[in-house]
């Protein structure tokens, strides 16, 4: 045996496709592995408190008993099929839906003044709330992303110019940006989701934006990507191969973290009567209606939709929370004991690693 | 099978005065998502007053963790074993209120990273009357800061300045800072972990050479911790190779360096460049993992003189020399803790050599 | 003493103050084309059918809406530079006159607010990092995720529905109660109170003040808690911090000292970019509360369609927002003597 030749432990085996792409899953859940149980536990909390959100916009008809603007319904039997209401002008036999009945048998959130089954504005509320910010996401994704990665790129004057103007629209508070848009969009189209859509989303661009750009930045400066540039590759290869797929990675803890306020905002805007029209059901919308029940001590109708929006924010929240605890080594929670042997105690050692290293050992020996 | 109650590696000559640091079995451990990392393991060693004792070994080797062991600095979930002993006073286990003065008052540690450790909102100045003050509550605000002020004249830092802002300072001098704020209570020990990686190469001289005056004129116990062999040769009396949480090797500068016994220590020498250099070496392989650290020899399979007994029975340090130590099965007595005794292949060879004897 | 120091911190400041202006300008330029260029006549939408063709016309001629765009834009900017916000369409008072009158009353509930926000941020998050995953560290997480989660308006409402109409500790609606009288030099009710001498108006201002004040601070404390605390988890595993032990300085003097303060920088930051939610959590607080401020005109004002109102009050929000962040970057300035430079 000439100079020290290491054994490298642990690559004995041939490398087979399996085990590499087991490796990769391995690499990628390793920091939820190592996160400490809290983190993970908040983030299940969040994914089970949104994924049944989630369901609820899927499929809003399973849970909910009445349509979200059905005051009345069929009593006995009826031809036709379809979510009740539509019989009714057709001659079906037909009963009204209580005016502001507590919540009981039949109606478990109650009933508003114009005849509407709360539990069902609120299972139809998550429908609204889930499109509209997967829309607004989209667009401020759509602008804020690729804006983002070239300014931050190029530098120079562009770059100045743009982060200007993104602060200039991150100082407006989000909500009277939003209000403005909604205003400004009312001019062209009649208000609905896609104008509502685009009020919110617009508040979130500067932040993707930001993000994106402050991240390309310190990528830009990394050795590989000097090795690419070095090497030739055109300004569009790079960002898109070699920049894109680094950065991309900050999108999800802001996306997760954005929709949550993004569904405040849009509840926000609700409120004051600039989101979606009546008789869609919006949660934002549903309390500004419940507003003057309250004075005269009726709960229940501002109190169930405006659950659905902090629970529906406090499940993405916990999500964007949690990721971010997860992916952002410095904030890891460090829940973890050492402790040292006591005398005479031996050193927890594994046997098996002992006969490995002995068994390759001697192979080596040997050879 | 363990290198407890090894014994104690002694001072250069038959030393007249006690030791001022008497540490045995210290062990380190860290807690892990994949449990207890065992830092440092058991180490034992001696340091007298006025002597500089080296700690060498690569990163992860568990220097830095035994520095601040030493003063008990342990992040949450750290956990510590062993006995420290200052000027005859055991340290581990006492009550809050007395390590805290032992820190600072009895020993000093500098830190390898000297730009993040002074609070950015302070004042120099005003470090040191915290520091002072928190020692001699007795001492008034002006009297700190005067003593302040000559500790900073002593290493070099101009009094005018002392009541500037961290960040107006280099690097050198915040590691002289840092320095005049460990020695302002006149400790006995002073630890330095690596106090001039972060600086470069003329910086580092004076440092060092900071360091060695204030041992010798104060008689103060340093304990330089670097991975710079140069250092150590330049700087100490006598060193200690560390390796995976343990010393491996011990002995006086001049021993260790001319007649390296442990086969680690031997390749750490290689590896050193120098004006005399032919040929790169380095050890291959990287240092154990110390959550599970395999059993016997620690060094085993990166070892070039490895033989059947070294990954069963764990070697403890055996006198190779007088006054030198090495942890390693090729010298009689290191296998005290085995129940059998071990015979290697050929009785001491001091360099590699071929294998087929096997 | 610190000659260097201040000499750099005036230099600072001036370079803060130098780009004020222009960062307005851009602002400003930006929410003109936003609520200028877009088509339709603001003075119909406003007036509607209200009036005759004719009647229109001399309006819109007297809003100087016949004006090139470039001529109008000139003026808003010449006129904002004036102090002069423009003239509502349905209201005869003008902006300037407007904000005057309702600027105490959202001025007075958002610093009621921001007080609630930071000590219950700073108290709540420096806790629970110093007693990290203990009990109340793991309970005011939740509390700061909850309560940041619940809309403002509806906080607002069972707010009153429990404090107000149930068990009648607090009044709600308007500032004062109609009973009061007094004088108002300064229209901050609370100030003119203590100026006054005037206890019952102290008092009763402070009574009206705690519902939509305590709303609105708990929701914007979410955010205080969760930076706070992880600013100090932060600075608790420094390397200062570490080093002030390893100097034997007692922990509770690291903690508070070191770690505390040093915790505390980001959040004057964080309270700039959070006025801007404040504010936005003020139009909802006011219109929930029917607290007569500048937040509620403006909902009113963009119900009716008064574009020339929306855009004043618009553009003073913004004037607001640019002079709070100006004023957070000078406190940051005078707070840290790292940003100095």
């Amino acid at each position: 045996m000439p100079t020290a030749t290491a054994p490298d432990v642990g690559t004995g085996a041939p490398v087979d496709e399996r085990s590499s792409l087991r490796r990769r899953f391995d690499h990628a859940i390793k920091p939820w592995r190592r996160a400490n149980p809290m983190a993970r536990w908040l983030v299940i909390a969040g994914l089970l408190i949104t994924s049944g959100f989630g369901f609820l916009a899927l499929f809003p008809d399973v849970v909910a008993p009445y349509g979200e603007s059905q005051y009345q319904y069929v009593v006995g039997t009826t031809d036709e099929t379809g979510p009740g209401g539509e019989a009714c002008g057709r001659g079906a036999e037909c009963e009204q839906i209580p005016r502001r009945a507590e919540p009981g048998a039949g109606f478990p959130f109650g009933t508003t003044s114009a005849r509407l089954d709360v539990f069902s504005r609120v299972v139809h509320g998550a429908r609204v709330a889930f499109s509209i910010v997967l829309m607004s996401t989209a667009l401020a994704m759509g602008i804020g992303v690729p804006l983002g990665l070239y300014s931050g790129y190029r530098g120079g004057k562009l770059d100045r110019v743009l982060v200007t103007l993104m602060d200039a629209i991150y100082v407006i508070p989000g909500l009277l940006l939003a209000i403005i848009v909604a205003f400004v969009l009312k001019q062209y189209f009649a208000p609905g989701l896609a104008s509502a859509a685009i009020a919110v989303g617009v508040v979130y661009v500067p932040q993707y934006f930001r993000v994106i750009r402050n991240h390309t930045l310190s990528v830009k400066e990394e050795p590989f990507v000097e090795a690419a540039r070095s090497m030739g590759a055109p300004p569009r290869t790079i960002i898109g191969r070699y920049v894109f797929f680094n950065v991309v990675q900050s999108v999800p803890v802001i996306f997760t973290l954005n929709a949550a306020d993004a569904v405040l905002t849009l509840a926000g805007l609700g409120f004051l009567g600039y989101g979606v029209p009546f008789p869609q059901a919006e949660w934002g919308l549903d309390v500004s209606r419940a507003l003057s029940d309250v004075v005269s001590g009726f709960w229940w109708t501002a109190f169930w939709p405006g659950l659905a929006i902090m629970l529906l924010v406090t499940g993405l929240t916990l999500v964007g929370e949690g990721l971010n605890d997860i992916v952002n080594p410095l904030l890891r929670v460090k829940g973890f004991k050492g402790k040292v042997p006591k005398r005479g105690e031996p050193t927890p050692e594994a046997e098996a690693e002992v006969e490995r290293q002995m068994s390759q050992t001697a192979k080596r020996e040997n050879a | 099978m363990s290198a407890s109650t090894a014994p104690a590696p002694g001072p250069r000559g038959s030393g007249a005065a006690a030791p001022v640091l008497e540490v045995r079995d210290l062990s380190v451990a860290y807690g892990t998502p994949a449990g207890s990392l065992h830092a440092v393991d058991r180490i034992s060693f001696d340091l007298y007053p006025g002597e500089s004792l080296g700690v060498v070994g690569e990163s992860g080797c568990g220097k830095s963790s035994m520095g601040r062991g030493l003063l008990q600095l342990m992040p949450p979930g750290g956990d510590i074993g062993g006995s420290v002993k200052l000027a005859g006073e055991e340290l581990i286990g006492v009550d809050a209120a007395r390590l805290r003065r032992a820190r600072g008052e009895d020993l000093a540690l500098v830190f390898q990273e000297p730009m993040t450790r002074l609070d950015p909102l302070m004042r120099v100045s005003e470090h040191f009357v915290e520091a002072i003050r928190a020692h001699r509550p007795d001492v008034s605000k002006d009297d700190a800061e005067h003593m302040g002020r000559e500790a900073l004249a002593q290493m070099g830092i101009p009094p005018t300045r002392a009541r500037n802002y961290p960040h107006e300072f280099s690097g050198g001098m915040r590691q002289r800072i840092m320095i005049a704020l460990g020695i302002v209570l006149k400790p006995k020990v002073i630890v330095a972990d690596e106090p001039t990686t972060a600086l470069d190469v003329i910086v580092e001289a004076q440092i060092l050479d900071l360091l060695d005056r204030l041992r010798s004129d104060e008689n103060v116990g340093l304990i330089l911790i670097t991975h710079n062999l140069g250092t150590v040769a330049e700087t100490c009396d006598r060193v200690a190779v560390m390796y995976a949480g343990r010393i491996v090797e011990t002995g006086s500068v001049a021993q260790v360096f001319d007649d390296p016994k442990h086969p680690y220590t031997q390749g750490l020498l290689r590896s050193v460049i120098s004006i005399d250099t032919t040929e790169l070496s380095s050890i291959e392989g990287s240092p154990p993992d110390l959550v599970s650290p395999p059993r016997g020899c620690r060094f085993t399979p990166r070892c070039p003189e490895r033989f059947d007994a070294c990954p069963t029975v764990d070697p403890v340090l055996a006198e190779t020399n007088p006054g030198q130590h090495a942890a390693c099965l090729l010298y009689p007595g290191a296998d005290a803790g085995s129940p059998r005794t071990v015979v290697p292949p050929e009785r001491a060879a001091a360099q590699p050599h071929q294998g087929e004897t096997r | 003493m610190a000659a260097p120091s201040s000499g750099s911190l005036r230099s600072y400041i001036l370079g803060r103050l130098a780009f004020a202006p222009v960062f307005l300008f851009l602002l400003l330029t930006m929410l003109f084309i936003l609520l200028r260029v877009a088509p339709g006549d603001p003075v119909a939408a406003a007036l509607g059918d209200r009036v005759s063709a004719e009647q229109l016309d001399i309006r819109r001629e007297a809003a100087g809406l016949n004006d090139p765009l470039l001529v109008q834009y000139g003026r808003y900017l010449g006129n904002v530079v004036q102090g002069d916000l423009g003239t509502p369409i349905t209201d005869p008072r003008s902006v300037t006159q407007i904000v005057a009158d309702l600027f105490p009353a959202t001025f007075e509930l958002t610093m009621f607010a921001m007080i609630v926000a930071v000590l219950v941020g700073i108290i709540v998050g420096a806790l629970g990092a110093r007693h990290r995953d203990g009990l109340f560290d793991v309970g005011g997480r939740l509390f700061g995720i909850l309560i940041y989660a619940a809309p403002v308006f509806w906080l607002g409402i069972l707010a009153q529905l429990l404090f107000a109409n149930r068990w009648g500790l607090f009044p709600t609606g308007n500032r004062v109660s109609a009973r009061i009288t007094f004088d108002d030099p300064t229209g901050f009710y609370l100030l003119d109170g203590i100026l006054t001498g005037n206890s019952q108006l102290f008092w009763n201002a402070l009574e009206h003040l705690v519902l939509p004040g305590m709303t609105l601070g708990l929701v914007i404390s979410g955010v205080f808690i969760r930076m706070v605390r992880v600013n100090m988890l932060q600075t608790l595993r420094s390397d200062y911090v570490e080093a002030a032990m390893a100097r034997g300085i007692p922990e509770r003097k690291v903690v508070f000292r070191h770690a505390f303060r040093n915790a505390l920088v980001p959040v004057v930051t964080i309270m700039g970019l959070q006025f801007a939610l404040l504010l936005g959590g003020a139009i909802l607080t006011e219109t929930t509360f029917s607290w007569p401020g500048l937040g509620q005109a403006l909902v009113e004002y963009i119900n009716t369609r008064d574009y020339a109102a929306v855009q004043g009050i618009v553009t003073f929000f913004a004037i607001l927002v640019v002079a709070v962040s100006l004023l957070i970057d000078i406190i940051n300035g005078l707070v840290d003597p790292r940003v100095r430079y």
